[in-house]
């Protein structure tokens, strides 16, 4: 508040789309205009910098309603909101999803991230660019999409009065031009499930109309609330806690453990936070459950947020699943409207609700501490632990937050028991898992399959690989995950079964590659996603990231000419994993660390690199 | 206050209170330090409270903003007092044990009515009311003041209107509470405690008192001198007029830049028979002086103390040489003692400092040792086992009172002296900004993003009234004298408000337009109240 820009005044459209978050403003100390009462009379500081919360959702409402966010419009939204401009624009230049220069309403993102160039996505950009002018005006290059099953991928939007914006999977080049021409979109095709040797999770995917409270009740829905509500909050944390579930985000911390710590913490308020912002390319199992069962997610947030006495929720879905976060803001407010949220839900006094929360395309907010920062109108930056969330998190508050995947196992935990979800899975492992299989298989799709099931069965349910091909690498765990080989197939994909080769589940992508797929372009695009999608804030990290894509790039270049470049990518990865703030900076070698190591990539074969430790 | 001429609080408290107004005070720019802790405060909860004719930037962290006209303080305390009283808020405990004159100050506030005070300050009623029953019901509460408050003609009123405040809520001699006048630089505080100041002697001793003077009279060798208290500037300046006073020593001052009426003080400066200049750099004041002393840096080139807002004496250390030719004060003065006669010899700070501690009480159990061992320590502390105090007036809580009643004053609303007329029309007042002091002394050889062309700031809607566009030089002209200066559009100023700062004399001489109506009782001239009226200069090249 004490540094203007000169970026001159907002239109009136702008103006209009930041009041429609705001209100309108009461005064000229607001950016309204001077009104008598103004000249001897203000109010403001603390209830003005409360709202600080809201500055993405007034960007991204500016961003919809103009189609970018220039300094003017930045400029009102600062005063509005009392946020140094100096500060907001730190905060719009950190999320991809802004444009800061003027461009067209209407803007296309195709995806070349690695399922969909697995399915020729590269060709597909190269002839758009020959066609239609290179990415950045009427189109551009976006990283996952979470459509991998059905790649190639794109999203579309139209910003004005009535932004439009819609997933497009499968794109073609004929589609894609025609999009890009300002042609109606073809219309959203619901898609059904594989079939999966267990459906747990999935179960009402493609059988409960997704948009209907009475349909989800009638195929169950909300017994697993009532019951929670019976048993109470320490009951519901003994069965959590027995059925010994690990979080489905990455981490796999014990969910219990988690739950406990925050029901415990003296400190009010408390939040709950359902990260929904599901980034890690290859991964499309969080929007499939949003998307198809929407109102399980809310139940289950629900639920969580009884059991670790939380007061207010958020849900924080990222900017590129449009349906999702409709279909999840429906479910809300069917849910208000039949009492299962806000001031007494069931009638027992225990009141709670959920404000749904806009990614704007950064991978790091899938972090939990940079996803706090990014629900507090800032830069996503990921904070030094301790404090952990459960002591000080979203607000600086005691915070519960999982991974939509985790708390949908709830559902079943609290109805069936813990005992009983505990009996499927292995010994370390409880439960099912969903996996997303993309890449070169038949029939690429969400499985969902008990813990320790085989990698081999798990590629045999998604068909297997084409006809004559063979398999050369399979990633696990998306990019921040590993490369594993045909001799890794009998490994029972379980929290421990990949640990003991060095790999991770991650968030459960399986991108499977046959010998056809370009492995070198594959490295790049990963080195390339972590330069891109480091927040910048830890040194490690930045430089890190930056030196690892040039390095690599040099080596696939000089067709790995090896020796010294080898070995220092290997320290450059080892002081990233060392000394990172967060876990993008500790995992961005991994994936081509262990590629490194387990597949020949360099045609001369260098030797692999000593310092290089596999995780 | 109550005999004491300090802040009453520590800034920790400033941390954890729950209310603080700040009273004329733009401290987020003249005080930023100050401001940090009590940020710090607002971050815990307090609410914040800006008083002030403008919505500076300190207004803008506020809660709430009360955009009173220039010198109608006292009308709204008074109000606001009134407001306490009859909702039943006044702490009456307190005032019958602690305080005197509650009688008269009750009558005398009775015809502050709301409206009353709407009309004064032009702040809606509802928003004084609400101010005062907040600051009446917070368990903690503190009152800070800056020149807002002391630059008018009834400076000492106004500060004792904000007293009355504290002592009829009982919101002083708590933690938490007080009633603190921020000051300005390091060491304001310190130069009063050391008795800069015409009717003090060092720790504040009255020096008309005979034991005092006795005191002192014995301990530098029965040394003759005054049994009168001295002049204070404005007073010096009337003398100079009358032709009485007819040679000046100035300390690192600049008065022919800082005092109101510039005109008139250059011509007198320039009339004296002997003026000697001490001073780091050859101010404006320097090139009239008869003799200049180059003077070494205070806050770099010397050794010896500080004392800060909250009563903090800190050490200060030399870190360079001073340059070739300039010298310690000290030096300077030892060694102008011995050109008059005195061998004072080559006294180190700590031997001038023990000095002290020996003739000022509150001063006495403050070693340099200590002062490196506990990192300063706040005054008083009389004695080497008292860890120093953290707020003054804790005695008005002792049953009965220690010490004096806190007295109550009735003092009445007094406008500014220089009244708006047709003629003059739009009220200039003046301040300082983040990046620089005062006449500039200090700050204009440094450069600042954040610095501006130096500028008449008006309200957008009068500056359409004249008919000139943003950066426009007009005529600004006062019943006093007129200047050239371009106009800065700023919408924190309402229509009929001015202002400029002191910042570039020789830019813009602001002081050409202000008056030099000053306080009787603290010698300070009204800064922050001028008529003005401001005119489009007609011709190219008529000036």
């Amino acid at each position: 508040m004490d540094i203007r820009s000169t970026g001159g005044a907002a239109t009136l459209d702008e103006k209009a789309a930041v009041d429609a978050v705001l209100g309108e403003s009461a005064s000229i100390w607001e950016g309204g205009e001077r009104r008598p009462g103004d000249d001897h009379i203000a109010y403001g500081g603390r209830a003005t910098r409360m709202r600080r919360h809201l500055l993405l959702p007034v960007l991204h409402s500016i961003q919809d309603r103009v189609g970018w966010v220039s300094r003017g419009a930045l400029e009102y939204s600062c005063r509005r909101l009392t946020i140094p401009p100096a500060e907001a624009y730190g905060v719009l230049t950190f999320y991809s999803r802004f444009a800061l220069q003027e461009r067209a309403p209407l803007a296309l993102h195709v995806c070349d991230d690695l399922a969909c160039k697995c399915a020729g996505a590269d060709a597909l950009c190269t002839e758009l660019e020959r066609r239609i002018g290179p990415p950045g005006r009427s189109w551009h290059r976006s990283p996952c999409l979470g459509l991998c099953d059905r790649a190639p991928a794109a999203m579309v939007e139209r910003a004005g009065v009535g932004h439009a914006e819609q997933q497009i999977a499968p794109v073609g080049l004929e589609l894609a031009l025609g999009i890009a021409g300002g042609a109606a979109w073809p219309a959203p095709v619901e898609r059904t499930l594989p079939e999966s040797a267990s459906r747990k999770l999935l179960r009402r995917i493609g059988v409960v109309d997704p948009e209907s409270v009475d349909g989800y009740r009638k195929l169950g829905g909300y017994a697993a609330l009532r019951r929670a509500l019976e048993l109470g909050p320490e009951a519901v944390i003994r069965e959590v806690t027995e059925a010994r579930l690990l979080g489905r985000g990455g981490a796999a911390f014990p969910t219990g453990r988690k739950w406990d710590s925050v029901a415990k913490a003296a400190v009010r308020p408390h939040y709950l936070v359902c990260n929904a912002d599901e980034s890690e390319p290859g991964t499309f199992k969080d929007r499939a459950l949003m998307e198809g069962d929407p109102f399980a997610v809310v139940e289950a947030m629900t639920i969580a947020a009884f059991a670790g006495g939380c007061e207010h929720g958020y849900i924080y879905i990222r900017a590129e699943y449009p349906l999702a976060r409709r279909r999840i803001e429906n479910a809300i407010a069917q849910a208000r409207l039949h009492g299962l949220l806000g001031q007494d839900i069931e009638g027992r006094g225990f009141a709670f609700d959920i404000e749904v929360r806009r990614g704007a395309g950064a991978y790091i907010c899938g972090e939990e501490t940079a996803l706090f920062n990014s629900i507090e109108g800032k830069r996503g930056e990921p904070r030094n632990k301790p404090p952990f969330p459960v002591q000080a998190g979203l607000f600086g508050k005691p915070t519960l937050v999982n991974n939509v995947e985790t708390l949908v196992n709830v559902l079943d935990i609290v109805t069936e028991g813990g005992a009983a979800f505990s009996a499927t899975g292995t010994a370390e492992s409880a439960g099912t898992r969903l996996f997303c299989v993309s890449g070169h298989v038949r029939r690429p799709g969400l499985y969902e399959l008990p813990m320790g099931t085989t990698l081999r069965a798990l590629i045999e349910q998604a068909g297997g690989l084409h006809d004559g091909r063979s398999l050369q690498a399979v990633l696990l765990g998306g990019a921040a995950g590993s490369f594993v080989t045909a001799k890794d197939l009998e490994v029972p994909l379980s929290f421990e079964g990949t640990r003991a080769i060095g790999a991770t589940l991650g968030s459960g992508a399986v991108i499977v590659l046959d010998d056809t797929a370009d492995l070198k372009q594959l490295l790049l695009r990963i080195a390339r996603f972590f330069r891109d999608e480091s927040c910048g804030q830890c040194v490690p990290c930045r430089v890190g990231t930056a030196r690892q894509e040039e390095i690599l790039e040099r080596l696939l270049k000089e067709h790995g000419a090896a020796g010294p470049d080898v070995n220092l990518l290997g320290e450059v990865a080892q002081a990233m994993r060392d000394a990172s703030i967060c876990g993008l900076g500790q995992t961005a070698a991994n994936a081509i660390g262990s590629a490194l190591i387990q597949l020949d990539v360099f045609a001369s074969g260098p030797e692999a690199p000593g310092g290089m430790a596999a995780r | 206050m109550f005999g004491a001429g300090g802040g009453t609080s520590s800034y920790r408290e400033a941390e954890e209170t729950d209310m603080v107004i700040l009273w004329g005070s733009n401290a987020r720019e003249t005080h930023p330090i100050f401001f940090h802790h009590l940020l710090r405060g607002v971050r815990n909860g307090a609410r914040l409270i800006a008083v002030d004719p403008r919505r500076t930037s300190t207004a803008s962290w506020a809660d709430v903003w009360l955009g009173i006209d220039v010198g109608s303080d006292i009308a709204l305390a008074n109000a606001m007092a009134r407001v306490i009283i009859h909702e039943g808020l006044a702490n009456t405990e307190f005032i019958g044990r602690a305080t005197s004159g509650y009688e008269d100050f009750a009558r005398c506030v009775e015809a502050y009515t709301l409206e009353v005070a709407e009309a004064e300050t032009g702040v809606p009623a509802e928003a004084i009311r609400d101010v005062a029953l907040g600051y009446a019901r917070a368990d903690r509460a503190m009152i800070c003041w800056t020149l807002g408050i002391t630059e008018h003609h009834n400076a000492t009123d106004n500060v004792l209107a904000l007293i009355n405040l504290a002592l009829l809520t009982g919101k002083v001699g708590r933690y938490g509470c007080g009633l603190n006048p921020l000051r300005g630089q390091n060491n304001v505080q310190g130069g009063g405690d050391m008795g800069a100041i015409p009717a003090r002697m060092p720790g504040f001793q009255d020096l008309e008192d005979p034991a005092i003077h006795a005191k002192f009279q014995h301990a530098w060798g029965g040394a003759d001198f005054p049994m009168k208290k001295g002049y204070h500037l404005s007073e010096m300046f009337e003398s100079m007029e009358h032709g009485e006073m007819t040679a000046l020593y100035v300390v690192g001052e600049n008065p022919a830049r800082s005092e109101a009426d510039q005109t008139r003080a250059v011509r007198l400066l320039s009339g004296l028979s002997h003026l000697v200049v001490q001073d780091i750099f050859l101010t404006q004041t320097a090139q009239l002086a008869h003799v200049v002393l180059p003077a070494a840096a205070g806050w770099a080139e010397s050794e010896g103390t500080v004392t800060n807002s909250e009563r903090r004496v800190q050490r200060v250390r030399r870190a360079l040489e001073p340059p070739q030719g300039a010298r310690d004060d000290m030096a300077l003065i030892s060694e102008l003692a011995k050109r008059l006669g005195q061998d004072w010899g080559q006294p180190t700070a700590e031997q001038v400092w023990d000095e002290c501690r020996s003739l000022s009480p509150m001063h006495a159990g403050m070693s340099y040792a200590r002062l490196d061992e506990l990192g300063g320590i706040q005054w008083p502390c009389p004695d080497e086992s008292h860890p120093g105090t953290l707020f003054l007036h804790e005695r008005l809580w002792a049953d009965p009172v220690e010490g004096p009643r806190a007295p109550l004053h009735a003092v009445e609303h007094d406008p500014p002296v220089d009244r708006l007329s047709a003629e003059f029309p739009i009220r200039l007042t003046t301040g300082r900004r983040l990046d620089s002091y005062n006449t500039g002394v200090q700050t204009n050889e440094y450069t600042s993003p954040l610095r501006k062309r130096e500028a008449l700031l008006i309200s957008p809607e009068d500056a359409h009234r004249v008919g000139v566009q943003d950066g426009e030089r007009v005529r600004a002209s006062s019943r006093r004298g007129s200047v050239e200066v371009p106009v800065l559009f700023d919408e924190t100023l309402r229509p009929g408000l001015a202002f400029m700062t002191l910042h570039f004399p020789d830019q813009v001489a602001t002081n050409i337009l202000t008056i030099d109506a000053t306080d009787p009782k603290s010698g300070t001239a009204e800064f922050k109240a001028s008529a003005i009226r401001i005119d489009k200069l007609t011709a190219v090249g008529a000036h």
